[in-house]
């Protein structure tokens, strides 16, 4: 199973993730920005970071770039895709997921530990995850509340759209629409979260709880491919 | 650029008379105006310590495992495996006191160039940070722009902040100090030095374009003292892009990785100057500079302006003529501009050129040498003053007619509610937490926090080993203010102290030395006697110190800051798995007190809350026994001896018990025997103590370890419950255990409301409590 962790530059993340998901079982790769091949990999991780310097808007220009075009279309084929913070912002930039991310509603960068309800256990994401389980994990994040019109949040609930929210007595840390900390697209293949499972996939760092996520794609990952 | 009749150009530079005289002699002829503009840079202060040169030279810097000490960017310590630790201290106080937010943004981002420019990667940051009265609306306006600054600046490069400490003392109401502390980690095979060595070799440099900000910052914003005119130097600025920060940090990683560079250097203070005649001078070479290949981003710059231009986010590679291709493809890959800007050359000279230059740096026909100055004038050969130091003479007032004279030592605290003065002391601005602050900085970034908070060290993994690195940075200017020899010497223990509580060998020390105006013989004294202290606590700690920034001038209208000397530390812990924590982790567990404090209150959080006697005096110091403590908690544990440990500092005995019980959420009953006196015993701030606790069936060999190494270990307690109670008994009991001692009053309260008090005391403090509506639980883990 080939995990590609998307470089653009002013991601900061990318190693971590890099090494996480090695962690997981992958084999990891990093992927160039300007590169349009994904180089076989399964799944692709858009990492955290302040792409281009989210100088205009967080992820608006990161959408443009070559290896963005050929993430769309492993996205539409079916391809398992995961942004993690600013990867979500940039994923929600491209239309893969649905939302736009506002500044907190603290107006202020927020760094702390946040806990997770899993909203489903059927998903590729999250398959893994013990019944009842919550996940502790870090974020850190300026523009991480998560905003849809409430129509749209209503369809959102509907169809399963929403995977996690924040819970527990850390609560909600940015203002985020009905606590949502994590969504996926219609799909399901393609799923965008601000909360960092990387940061917590060891227990020496406080916890490995991301590594349940991980792990689930991983082997998510690993039998689509042999299916394909 | 020019003089007036009344104003000759020299002195609007910056430049006395007597150094006027002192350039020419290196030169053997008068400076033409460009010269005169690079050496008021290089000659200022900041970039020359023209008068702190000589006591800095009494510091101790060998040891076996130093690779690289003071004089390069930052200090280098070998961590075996062949891996080494970078670590250097910084200021940016005067940026910071005009513009806040690009003050510290690029304070951090000059730190953090200091350490990749020897190889290593940027893994944590750490920040000292000193205001005034957190209730003014000024300090207020600083303290959100610098944490903003270090935060978004760090936060965006992708490094973690992980520790360092906020401190509010009157001193600093129009000069805060911003030190910032960055560590990286190398492959020891990739150390890289600042020098040009290799006549013919390129100079290429990359990064940010050049243009017109923070012309002057080093000569004339950070070496002089702040008058009425402040708000004017806004200009002298420098403003800070993280993103290409970050580029740069890759690409310079990469050309070192691949081994494409002779010598690297950042472009900090007095920009493109200081770094061709730095490297070349280390290198005993020359440069020659083709100033018209030096990439600008406005039009009509002067020369001198390109020259001393401090723009951020550039370095100076020097490269064999065969890379140069290899070197210019690896910018281009990550954005970056980069221009092959002049050529090392044999004969010492910075040989400035308008018009072209050949392979052998020799100005092609037709072309105009601007300037031509020896590398060593502009760097090692600049002028040292020999400044006037002498001691102030103290003036007590006399006490008012009819009142009764305060006596040291005998405060009136017996009938004092110390329950409320804990409170009191836990919320106050200096004690209370500092998740306001952290809350703002990404701590994890980079997946190698294991423990991150302001109060106690920060700890880092290494990945691929069982090593953690362990850091922190202090200060101790209340201390400092009344002695300025016993605030620095006080500052290197409580540091040592911090990193050693968690199990971690210190390996060496940066500082940063912020004082006022060497022009002035009682800071100049102020300045020596702060070296003095450092040199010997760590001579007799065993420390070597391996680098660090000296920031003077820290005046303003209102008077010079409190002499701070800011101490950073790093740690080696051979296993992370012995890493020892502060909270408390089990019911039960016997809580023990390492070391015995003297009395005096003079410099504690307490005496300001008090409002006792600033000449009350401040305890003393005894650095043989902070030596055998430091050894005693590296093999206790080494033994797996200590459950939890934590320094006993600001607030003293009663708030370090009362942070171990909250963040352990485990209460504790402790009694204390009377010593000097109820305040004194539990809010004194006497140096070489620890509270710890031990595993009641391992108390026996604790104790035993103790003594071998003749540190005092006192039992003063059982954990357990949700309730922190501390009684004090006479001293006629001081030799009883616990239980046994006769009760003057006991302080008695729930953890919730200890808890309560400190988590909100720094945003009441600051009047961010009402916006204070998120609550992410950035302290627990």
């Amino acid at each position: 199973m080939r995990a590609g962790v998307v470089i653009f530059p002013g991601s900061n993340c990318d190693r971590d993730a890099l090494h996480a998901v090695a962690l997981a079982g992958a084999d990891a790769i990093p992927l160039w920005h300007e590169d349009p091949d994904l180089h076989g990999a399964d799944l692709v991780i858009l990492p955290g970071g302040f792409s281009y310097g989210d100088y205009l808007r967080a992820g608006a220009l990161a959408r443009f770039s070559p290896v963005m075009r050929a993430v769309a279309e492993h996205a539409a084929a079916g391809g398992l895709v995961l942004g993690i913070c600013n990867g979500f912002q940039v994923l929600a930039e491209a239309g893969l997921v649905p939302g736009v991310l506002l500044r907190n509603a603290s107006l202020r960068f927020e760094h702390g530990w946040v806990r997770l309800a899993v909203e489903r256990r059927d998903t590729p994401f999250t398959a893994l995850v013990p019944d009842g389980r919550t996940l502790r994990m870090p974020i850190a994040h300026g523009e991480g509340c998560y905003h849809l019109p409430d129509a749209e949040l209503d369809a959102l609930e509907a169809r399963g759209g929403v995977l996690f929210r924040y819970a527990g007595p850390e609560g909600n840390p940015n203002g985020s629409a009905r606590d949502i900390a994590g969504v996926l697209d219609a799909r399901g293949r393609v799923c965008g979260l601000m909360p960092h499972p990387e940061r917590a996939a060891e227990s020496i760092l406080g916890s490995d709880d991301g590594m349940l996520l991980l792990r689930s794609l991983v082997t998510s990952a690993a039998a689509s491919g042999v299916a394909r | 650029m020019s003089g007036t009749a009344a104003t000759p150009l020299h002195r609007a530079l910056g430049v006395t008379d007597e150094e006027l005289a002192a350039i020419v002699e290196r030169l053997g002829r008068d400076p033409n105006d460009l010269e005169l503009a690079m050496f008021s840079v290089m000659w200022s202060e900041h970039c020359s310590y023209k008068s702190s040169k000589p006591l800095l030279r009494t510091l101790p810097t060998g040891g076996d495992d130093v690779v690289a000490g003071p004089g390069e960017n930052a200090g280098v310590m070998s961590i075996g495996d062949g891996l080494a630790v970078a670590f250097k201290l910084e200021s940016h106080n005067h940026p910071s006191a005009v513009e806040p937010y690009q003050g510290a943004a690029t304070g951090v981002g000059g730190i953090l160039r200091d350490i990749f420019t020897m190889g290593a990667r940027p893994i944590a940051i750490l920040d000292g940070l000193k205001f005034g009265d957190p209730a003014s609306p000024r300090t207020r306006h600083l303290v959100r722009g610098v944490v903003r600054g270090v935060g978004g600046y760090g936060n965006c490069v992708g490094v973690p902040t992980v520790g360092g400490e906020l401190v509010f003392h009157p001193s600093y109401a129009e000069n805060p100090l911003v030190n910032v502390m960055a560590v990286g980690l190398l492959e020891e095979r990739l150390l890289t030095l600042a020098a040009a060595p290799g006549p013919g070799n390129l100079c290429i440099l990359f990064g940010s374009t050049t243009g017109r900000d923070g012309i002057g910052g080093a000569s004339i914003l950070a070496s002089a003292t702040f008058g009425a005119e402040g708000q004017q130097k806004r200009p002298t600025v420098q403003v800070g892009d993280p993103f290409a920060e970050k580029l740069l940090i890759e690409a310079s990683l990469e050309l070192i990785e691949q081994g494409l560079v002779e010598g690297l250097q950042d472009l900090g203070a007095a920009g493109i100057t200081c770094a061709v005649s730095e490297t070349a001078d280390r290198a005993k070479t020359g440069i020659a500079v083709d100033l018209d290949a030096i990439p600008r981003r406005e039009e009509g710059m002067e020369p001198f302006e390109v020259m001393i231009s401090e723009s951020q986010e550039r370095m100076l590679a020097v490269v064999l003529p065969e890379k140069a291709e290899a070197v210019l493809a690896v910018c281009r890959r990550w954005g970056l501009p980069a221009a092959t800007i002049g050529r090392v050359t044999a004969d010492g000279l910075i040989t400035i050129v308008s018009g072209g230059i050949a392979d052998d740096g020799s100005p092609l026909p037709g072309a105009r040498v601007l300037a031509r100055i020896p590398a060593a004038a502009l760097t090692s050969d600049a002028i040292v003053h020999a400044r006037v130091a002498s001691a102030p003479t103290r003036r007590r007032p006399a006490p008012a007619p009819g009142l009764p004279v305060r006596q040291a030592g005998s405060l009136p605290e017996r009938g004092m509610d110390s329950g409320a003065v804990l409170l009191a002391l836990l919320a106050d601005a200096n004690l209370a937490s500092r998740a306001w602050v952290t809350r703002q900085y990404d701590a994890t970034v980079g997946t190698d926090t294991v423990e991150a908070s302001e109060r106690a060290a920060g700890v880092i993994r290494v990945k691929g080993t069982r090593k953690g690195l362990v850091m922190a940075t202090d200060a101790n200017a209340r201390v400092g203010r009344i002695d300025p020899w016993l605030g620095a010497a006080m500052a290197v223990a409580e540091c040592a102290r911090n990193i050693a509580v968690t199990g971690a060998r210190p390996l060496g020390v940066t500082n940063c030395l912020n004082y006022g105006s060497p022009e002035r013989p009682e800071a100049f004294w102020e300045l020596g006697e702060g070296v003095r202290g450092i040199a010997d606590a760590c001579r007799a700690l065993g420390l070597p110190v391996t680098g660090g920034n000296v920031s003077l001038y820290n005046e303003s209208l209102a008077g010079a800051i409190a002499p701070t000397a800011q101490i950073g530390i790093v740690g080696l812990l051979d296993e992370l798995d012995l890493l020892v924590r502060p909270a408390f982790r089990a019911a039960g567990d016997a809580v023990v007190l390492l070391g015995s404090g003297g009395a005096g209150l003079g410099g504690s959080i307490y005496a300001e809350l008090a409002g006792i006697d600033p000449d009350d005096p401040p305890p003393a110091l005894d650095l043989a026994a902070e030596a055998a403590l430091l050894r005693l908690l590296r093999e206790a544990a080494s033994a797996r001896l200590l459950r939890s440990a934590q320094d006993v500092s600001g607030g003293g005995l009663a708030v370090a018990l009362a942070e171990c019980a909250f963040w352990g959420g485990i209460g504790a009953d402790c009694a204390v025997p009377l010593h000097a006196s109820p305040a004194d015993d539990l809010f004194g701030e006497a140096p070489g103590r620890v509270v710890a606790s031990v595993d009641p069936a391992r108390l026996a060999e604790l104790r035993a370890l103790a003594e071998r190494h003749g540190v005092p270990l006192r039992r003063i307690g059982t954990t357990g419950g949700d309730r922190l109670r501390i009684a004090l008994g006479d001293p006629a009991s001081a030799t009883a255990e616990e239980g046994a001692v006769a009760e003057h009053g006991a302080l008695d309260r729930t953890l919730a409301e200890l808890r309560e008090a400190w988590e909100r005391g720094l945003p009441r403090a600051l009047g961010e409590d009402a916006g204070d509506v998120v609550s992410v639980a950035s302290e627990e883990r």
